[in-house]
């Protein structure tokens, strides 16, 4: 009992020590390609948009039983905070974005190794309590005053999709919150707070316990394609690389198709 | 902390000696980590002030976003204050003067937003008075009312956050002030609503004041339970703090330096200004 607890604490002190390691971006011992049959071992860090959440985490699984000795860290949030991170610096090996151009800030900064690939596209949905208690039947609907929408700010992707599919269908929309990512955007409506958002449809589907998607036609006009990149700094390359090809391999796809995602 | 026992500053400086004892040597055992810890505290503040972008300053300055959020800002916590002194203020001398049961309990959980993650805060908050809160349900279907993402609910999550830095300064401050100047006033035949206006409210108006402008610096920075309770629109609910994060996610980074050094001036001059003019300093 007593050296178990000793030994627990050990490796617990030894992993947060990695981790801070890592965390700093000194050499990662762990990272570097082993000796295990698949060459990849080590912690892969993985920084992907919000949206990528359920799927990725899934993947993320996938890869981990694939390659025994690798452990997928994750680090979702709104593909422009974590651009951010990026180019200030913080210890990924693989960035996903919702958008090409926020990824673009990341290549233009020359912080990628090679060319970011797009691996999935996602369209917009109108996500409404679930029941649509208000009705809403189309983008059109968005703008009936007695409505309160959320939207995703426009400095994020989904908000930019956003205002291009309004501004694509004359609609004016003056919604109560602009929300930083799309799953707080979701999050209003699920809490109630809002009759409806503008969302991505997996975002929507993740949701389908409490909220219903609406497709509406104009949602064509502003496509997000979600690019990968390997990072330039990645404190594990190996681990970079196999994770990218296996979010791009025929699994990888069927396993974020079967989230609502099309393929590219 | 802030001081406010008044007994110290009623009573007259005392003579020589004490006075002398702080002008002795430093163990550097002592000196070390205190100049580590005031570094630690005060580097962050020199990076925003480094990283700043002097040249493009004035102009991002006067961007009609950033303006609106200072103002907004500037408004709610001054209004978030007001709230927090009208009800603050009774509730401080409720838990200092009056021995009711539980009081110790009660002492507790008027601390809890203090320590608890603002984010948390906010969800509370949409539980109670949400679309669809105990309160918040009631004011929708009787009155139409609804509190998120309006200013009111900017007010009231600030107010929320910020309450407990008045009570715990004015609570000692009655803690701290004479009763007997009370009891005098009693027996001259004061009621015990005069006692309270014209003797005790004076005594620990120093109190009151420091309470008072912690309370405003802690809703002026409020970031958490804003945006989780009252959500994020210019003009609306967009506080400084908002506009800050919501100009970092867009990869504004030089944006959100200047956002944040507007609210870092604003908050020391209004602290330094009252500390020196309100708060005995010692």
């Amino acid at each position: 009992m007593g050296t178990r607890f000793v030994r627990t604490a050990l490796a617990g002190l030894t992993a947060v020590a990695l981790a801070g390691l890592v965390g700093c971006g000194g050499t990662d011992t762990g990272g570097r390609a082993g000796a295990s049959g698949t060459g990849v071992t080590g912690t892969v860090t993985v920084f992907a948009a919000a949206s990528l959440t359920e799927s990725f985490t899934r993947l993320g699984k996938d890869f981990e039983r694939a390659h025994p000795g690798a452990t997928v860290r994750f680090n979702f949030a709104g593909s422009s905070a974590l651009a951010t991170q990026i180019n200030q610096g913080a210890p990924a090996d693989v960035f996903a974005s919702a958008s090409p151009a926020t990824m673009k800030t990341v290549t233009d900064a020359g912080n990628g190794a090679g060319n970011p690939r797009t691996f999935v596209r996602n369209q917009l949905v109108i996500a409404v309590p679930k029941g649509n208690p208000k009705g809403v039947t189309g983008l059109s609907d968005l703008a009936r005053p007695e409505l309160k929408v959320a939207q995703c700010a426009p400095e994020v992707p989904c908000g930019a999709a956003a205002q291009k599919v309004l501004a694509t269908a004359h609609a004016s929309v003056t919604p109560v919150t602009l929300e930083q990512d799309v799953r707080a955007a979701l999050s209003k409506v699920k809490l109630g707070e809002v009759d409806a958002a503008l969302v991505y449809r997996t975002d929507a589907k993740a949701a389908s316990a409490d909220v219903d998607g609406v497709e509406f036609p104009e949602s064509a006009s502003a496509i997000n394609d979600y690019p990968i990149i390997v990072l330039k700094s990645a404190p594990n390359s190996a681990g970079a690389r196999a994770f990218a090809a296996a979010v791009l391999s025929e699994q990888g796809r069927s396993v974020l198709t079967a989230a609502g995602f099309q393929a590219p | 902390m802030v001081r406010t026992d008044d007994r110290d500053a009623a009573a007259p400086p005392p003579a020589g000696p004490p006075r002398r004892r702080r002008t002795q040597r430093v163990p550097v055992p002592l000196l070390l980590p205190a100049v580590a810890g005031l570094a630690f505290l005060v580097l962050p503040l020199a990076g925003l002030v480094i990283r700043a972008p002097w040249g493009a300053l004035g102009q991002r300055l006067t961007e009609p976003g950033a303006l609106t959020a200072l103002r907004l800002s500037l408004q709610t916590a001054s209004v978030a204050t007001v709230v927090c002194l009208a009800l603050g203020v009774p509730l401080a001398w409720l838990l200092a003067r009056v021995e009711f049961p539980g009081r110790r309990v009660v002492r507790a959980l008027v601390t809890v937003p203090l320590v608890l993650p603002p984010v948390v805060g906010g969800v509370a908050l949409l539980l109670v008075f949400g679309r669809r809160g105990l309160i918040g349900a009631w004011l929708d279907t009787t009155f139409g009312i609804t509190l998120p993402f309006t200013t009111v609910g900017v007010v009231v999550a600030e107010a929320f956050v910020a309450m407990p830095f008045l009570v715990i300064a004015v609570e000692g401050a009655l803690r701290g002030a004479d009763t007997r100047f009370e009891e005098a006033a009693a027996t001259l035949g004061a009621g015990r609503w005069t006692t309270f206006t014209h003797v005790t409210l004076p005594l620990v108006a120093p109190g009151i004041a420091a309470g008072a402008v912690l309370c405003w610096a802690r809703a002026l920075g409020e970031f958490g339970a804003t945006i989780t309770f009252a959500g994020n629109y210019p003009g609306i609910t967009q506080t400084m703090p908002l506009a800050v994060y919501q100009t970092m996610e867009g990869g504004d980074l030089s944006g959100a330096v200047v956002l944040s050094l507007i609210l870092l001036t604003v908050s020391v001059t209004i602290l330094a200004a009252l500390r020196d003019k309100w708060i005995t300093s010692g």
